[in-house]
């Protein structure tokens, strides 16, 4: 019987990139996958590469994220999508403009360009938005893909170099040795990598990954009604919200015209039906900043859960205490984006290199240690 | 935001939801909520606003001057709860509340790509039937009727009193099918005249069985198409042409209800009962079978939401009889397999997403293809292709996500 340098669990985009990268490392490679390659939260998520500068550690990874997804552009197949169309964050009043400085500053410290838009030149670059926002911060760099495609991607080139990927069948125990299957089979492996998104913490007791649902609306074509990704600064209020639910204006314009239009959060919420409630406030949010979208048709809304932790970062590493099991998973909703980082970081440390960026704020031992 | 409370709400305005409105009325408050700016449905809808059939107008007539609550123009297009309903209206969004629900949504037609299918002028038989009946014009345009189904030849004697002139009627199925089904309507002497007047009324046409299109072509409209009849290709000119492959349960209300679905069709018991308590089903939804079934399901749904089980009971070997000739039917008219090689790599198949059929052969299942293309991710959410990719790859359709017909987004 084989055993595979690494056994995969999970063929989201973050199963999907480890599989890519420790392929590319030369690793044999078995990915295994309870439903469809991006099926799960990848599918169900909106495609923003965005950077992020709520904590030293979340900048890191999305910045380091990102800069891969750039090198990555010209291997993607055009549906993929790819798109650089700017992030534009909203600031409503001038208290929120303030916010909009300091945050400006904060990414220049960083080596992320990007430009304050007063009032006239934010409606010049939307012109959607309603009148009277006090303005916003246009950041170039960000992009958006169709996820489900990009994990694909990922994951077909990991096949061409030979690894393995079982769709179908579920991971119900994972060791040192490898992956046990809900049928009995058992796959040896000298790493395991639980790349499970939300459903980590049932292999991998101890980690803290709760679900936390959101919902979506897409709409008709409507070319350049929207031209970058609108998100309203209040948004890492609402991303970082422990307990109530809550809801941020978040559009993308989709390169086929469509207008995809977020953002929910709700902790608690098991089923993946459509709560009307949750879905109109977040409806009237957007409302409050593009008028127009009232009268857009919308064609689907779906649910999805993102995989979240107490401090709003993911687990990426070794378990402590567990050789030779990994996880790289509870991205919240920040996964897409930095898929390719987390990968990377996996990688290194399975193969024992040095990492572009500290790996230690990721590791799963921050949490357990208060055990 | 509109809302509306009744003890039986019946979706839709066709022959099993009138049926089913005027059955349950006589016990219960009883509601009827249609897409359509006038009740009839597909099969029965009115014509410049005057219905054909005497039983069509008799039914509108009696659910209109009842105590029943007509609702026209209203797509529901959720449900909010196991009790609820949700509908946009001209005035916006209407919530509906029920006791029972009667889901009598009718069927669509099936479309099967080959290539040029999607050229200007080509149309579902039903389809150019509800434009010419909207008053489009045909007087004088060159038609073929192609598919399958007794639907071709009631569609081509509509077109011809409209003065088109049918070139040909394609019938895929065979020769001995035909027949066979032919000699099962002795059964129902009535279904035998109304072919036979069919068939009168048609005189002249050219009518052939083991026949279809496989190929439409044109500039930049329709202008020709091939037929392939025992391996021979002709090919004929033409202005438009209808095709027909049958119809497909609309039972994309019963599934977000949680009704348990067995090959595209609403599982129900003797009283048209789903599998969820307060939820019964009547006409095409629970399985194609015509006019007749329809009608008598939606009386049975009707009596037995409104509580008069017996009233239910005296009609169920009624109901069985229609059900027994729709299945003979449907299995005289089943689709052959050279239909399924007819699409090139490059004949879309997703309209809405323009997928084209050469791409959907990389994928196994429906959830991947419509992941990795978005075939069937576009405004019909895959009605069209979800049907198509059935009969073509053996898919299962995927799941419908909400609003099940598009919605603005200040109504959801």
């Amino acid at each position: 019987m084989t055993t595979f340098d690494a056994a995969i669990v999970g063929g989201g985009i973050v199963g999907a990139a480890c599989a890519d990268s420790l392929s590319a490392a030369g690793l044999s490679v078995c990915v295994i996958e309870a439903s469809g390659v991006g099926s799960g939260t990848t599918a169900a998520g909106m495609g923003h590469i965005v950077v992020m500068d709520d904590s030293e550690a979340q900048f890191a990874l999305t910045r380091y994220s990102q800069q891969l997804w750039h090198e990555l552009v010209t291997e993607l197949p055009t549906n993929a999508e790819f798109e650089i169309c700017g992030t534009i964050w909203i600031a409503t009043d001038s208290v929120e403009m303030s916010e909009v400085k300091r945050k400006q500053e904060s990414y220049s410290e960083h080596g992320v360009e990007s430009e304050i838009l007063d009032e006239s030149s934010l409606r010049t670059a939307e012109p959607n938005l309603r009148e009277g926002l006090a303005g916003g911060l246009l950041v170039r760099s960000d992009s958006v893909v169709y996820q489900p495609v990009a994990a694909r991607f990922l994951i077909d080139r990991a096949k061409r170099r030979g690894a393995d990927v079982i769709v179908g069948k579920r991971v119900i125990e994972i060791n040192g040795t490898g992956v046990k299957l809900a049928d009995g089979e058992f796959i040896e492996a000298k790493n395991v990598v639980n790349a499970a998104g939300s459903a980590a913490s049932d292999l991998s007791p101890g980690l803290k990954i709760v679900k936390r649902k959101g919902h979506l609306v897409i709409t008709e074509r409507y070319p350049n009604f929207a031209r970058h990704q609108l998100v309203e600064l209040g948004y890492l209020k609402s991303a970082h919200g422990k307990s109530a639910d809550s809801v941020a204006f978040n559009v993308q314009p989709r390169s086929t015209g469509q207008v995809l239009l977020g953002s929910s959060r709700q902790f608690g919420a098991e089923d993946g039906e459509i709560d009307y409630a949750i879905l109109r406030r977040m409806t009237s949010r957007a409302f409050e900043y593009m008028p127009l979208l009232r009268k857009l048709s919308a064609v689907r809304v779906w649910t999805g859960f993102r995989p979240a932790t107490p401090d709003n970062l993911p687990y990426i590493g070794k378990m402590p205490a567990q050789d030779g099991i990994y996880v790289a998973a509870g991205h919240e909703g920040l996964g897409i984006t930095t898929s390719l980082g987390t990968a990377r970081l996996i990688a290194d440390e399975i193969l024992g290199r040095d990492s572009a960026i500290s790996r230690e704020p990721y590791s799963p031992g921050r949490d357990l240690i208060e055990h | 935001m509109t809302r509306v409370a009744t003890d039986i709400l019946v979706v839709g305005g066709g022959a099993a939801g009138l049926s089913a409105a005027l059955a349950a009325s006589a016990r219960a408050k009883v509601t009827v909520v249609d897409d359509n700016p006038l009740l009839g449905g597909q099969i029965w809808r009115a014509e410049m606003g005057k219905f054909n059939s005497p039983a069509a107008k008799g039914l509108v007539d009696a659910v209109n001057s009842g105590e029943i609550r007509v609702i026209n123009n209203a797509q529901v297009f959720a449900a909010a709860a196991r009790n609820t309903l949700l509908a946009e209206t001209a005035e916006g969004r209407s919530e509906i509340e029920f006791e029972k629900l009667i889901i009598a949504t009718g069927a669509r037609e099936r479309f099967l790509p080959f290539p040029g299918w999607t050229l200007p002028n080509v149309f579902g038989v039903g389809g150019l039937q509800a434009l010419v009946k909207g008053g489009v014009p045909v007087a004088g345009k060159r038609v073929v009727v192609a598919g399958t189904g007794p639907l071709l030849l009631a569609v081509a004697d509509y077109l011809r009193s409209k003065r088109a002139s049918v070139v040909a009627i394609a019938e895929q199925t065979s020769a001995s099918r035909l027949g066979g089904f032919a000699a099962s309507l002795f059964r129902s002497p009535s279904k035998l005249v109304q072919a036979a007047a069919l068939r009168a009324g048609l005189r002249g046409v050219p009518y052939s069985t083991d026949c279809w299109v496989s190929s439409a072509h044109g500039e930049k409209a329709l202008e020709q198409v091939e037929l392939k009849r025992k391996g021979r290709t002709s090919t004929i000119d033409c202005d438009i042409l209808a095709c027909g492959f049958n119809l497909v349960p609309n039972v994309e209300l019963a599934v977000p209800l949680g009704c348990e679905i067995t090959d595209g069709c609403v599982v129900v018991d003797k009283f048209q009962k789903t599998s969820i308590a307060n939820v019964f089903c009547a006409g095409e939804p629970t399985g194609v079978a015509g006019v007749d079934s329809s009608l008598v399901e939606g009386r049975i749904a009707g009596l037995a939401a409104a509580g008069d089980q017996d009233g239910a009971r005296s009609l169920f070997a009624k109901r069985d009889r229609a059900r027994r000739f729709g299945e003979a039917l449907n299995r005289a008219f089943a689709l052959r397999d050279e239909l399924k090689a007819l699409a090139d790599d490059d004949t879309i198949v997703c309209r809405c997403e323009d997928v084209a059929y050469g791409r959907l052969t990389e994928f196994e299942n429906f959830r991947d293809a419509k992941l990795q293309t978005r075939c069937g991710m576009g405004p019909c959410q895959g009605r069209i292709c979800g049907a198509a990719t059935e009969f073509l790859f053996g898919w299962k359709p995927g799941s419908v996500r909400p609003p099940i017909f598009p919605v603005k987004m200040e109504n959801l």
